[in-house]
């Protein structure tokens, strides 16, 4: 008998390539398992819910029940992956109950996602930091905000930017500490970063650029957060009522790590998303494609479809075209296509009336990237033409 | 006239602008749209259901 294909992780990439999958194998068996329940959701959402006055069940728009029946498959929810023997072909799985049982696989799809990353802060609050990278923790976070006035983001990458746009329209006080000098500067030049950072300030944001979180202590029922400013050492206490961390990602390498699959930063895979072990395939947050970590939506996507096919006997690289990630900062719409890492070029950025446009050249003077902010948006679809040409 | 919006990534398709840079004359209705476009934004097909009617912009 055949073996089923089991894909670990419910989440856009495990959902996405099982749906991508069945389009093209109707009769294969099909197991997903999930430490979750499985609903399948919006991630993109999760930072634009609150002015969109969405509730956390509203973004769930499938169970896991529903799912099972789209999908033609077995759903295991609230089961971990203990182990993953490569030699045998098989899962160990633990349920929430704490019922054991082997799993055998045919192929098998890791798209386990990412953990947020934890900031090493001395006092003693350092776990009420609020991070949110799924359904689940987004819930937590609705929770402990119903009460809430003012809250600190740390981090003002785009996750961090995004959640703070949407705080400032649901009326929260918000401040956004960073230790870069500008938001979102490892996705974007400093001409679309200010010209957030300019925005959201208007939007009622304090800023503390150039500072980064030292401390967290209770405070009565507040929160006392010590901030440190880098370039002199100065301190200053911050009293919110809560903290929110989005200060990145890890993909998850541990499952991977101890059953002898080749990790770097994440599960390495090929073009063809095919890891080291025979059979093994990742995608999404916890894959790094070609040394590559895309932790993005539309990546994900082109992978699925690829994954699909590789895995219907079809063996395909994935081939990404240039891929727009749109910022969710409503104060500041923006959009930038990251050049690839190995090309040598520059930034050139121009500002315009509510707006600012950054084109990244390359030493042929030929457009390899773009980031665009404010009333600059609309020249996308022109700019990926060109890109894609 | 109505609009349609991505489920994945919230993206609007509002059928009275269409969207001229991609080719899509204000006016497209949904149905006419190719099976294979995909959502400018995140990348999901049209062709599988994420796409919602989230009302008419009479």
């Amino acid at each position: 008998m055949q073996q089923p294909l089991v894909i670990v992780g419910s989440g856009l990439a495990g959902y996405t390539a099982a749906r991508e999958w069945r389009k093209l194998d109707r009769e294969r068996a099909l197991v997903l398992v999930t430490a979750d329940d499985g609903s399948f959701y919006s991630k993109p959402m999760l930072s634009n819910a609150l002015a969109g006055g969405k509730t956390p069940q509203q973004l769930a728009s499938f169970s896991a029940e529903q799912m099972a029946a789209q999908l033609q498959a077995e759903i295991l929810i609230r089961h971990r992956v203990l182990q993953l023997d490569i030699d045998n072909r098989t899962l160990r799985l633990r349920s929430d109950t704490g019922a054991e049982r082997t799993l055998a696989y045919g192929q098998l799809v890791l798209a386990l996602g990412a953990d947020p990353v934890r900031l090493p802060l001395n006092g003693d609050a350092g776990n009420e930091l609020l991070a949110i990278n799924d359904l689940q923790d987004y819930k937590i976070f609705r929770q402990r905000i119903a009460d809430a006035k003012s809250l600190l983001v740390l981090g003002a990458g785009f996750v961090g930017c995004e959640f703070a746009n949407d705080l400032l329209l649901a009326g929260y006080q918000v401040t956004v500490a960073d230790p870069m000098s500008a938001p979102m500067q490892r996705l974007v030049p400093p001409a679309i970063g200010q010209g957030l950072a300019q925005a959201l300030e208007q939007a009622g944001a304090q800023w503390r650029l150039g500072w980064a979180a030292a401390a967290v202590d209770h405070h009565a029922d507040q929160l006392r957060v010590t901030l440190r400013r880098l370039a002199d050492g100065a301190e200053e206490s911050l009293v919110v009522d809560r903290v929110v961390a989005a200060v990145g990602l890890r993909p998850r390498r541990e499952l991977a790590q101890a059953a002898g699959l080749k990790t770097e930063r994440g599960i390495v895979t090929d073009a063809c998303l095919a890891t080291s072990a025979s059979g093994v395939y990742a995608l999404g947050d916890c894959a790094e494609i070609n040394g590559e970590l895309l932790p993005f939506v539309m990546p994900i996507m082109h992978c699925a479809r690829a994954l699909a096919k590789t895995l219907c006997g079809q063996t395909t690289p994935v081939v990404f075209p240039a891929m727009p990630i749109v910022v969710k900062t409503p104060a500041y719409p923006n959009v930038v296509v990251i050049p690839p890492a190995n090309v040598a070029g520059e930034w050139r950025s121009e500002q315009q009336d509510g707006g600012a446009k950054s084109l990244f050249i390359d030493s042929t003077g030929k457009l390899r990237g773009f980031a665009l902010g404010g009333t600059a948006v609309g020249e996308k679809a022109g700019l990926l033409q060109t890109l894609n040409g | 006239m109505k609009k349609w919006q991505c489920l994945i990534c919230g993206f609007v398709y509002d059928e009275a602008q269409g969207l001229p840079e991609e080719g899509l004359a204000p006016g497209t209705r949904w149905e006419d749209i190719p099976d294979d476009w995909l959502c400018p934004d995140c990348g999901v097909g049209k062709a599988d259901f994420e796409m919602i009617e989230v009302g008419s912009a009479a």
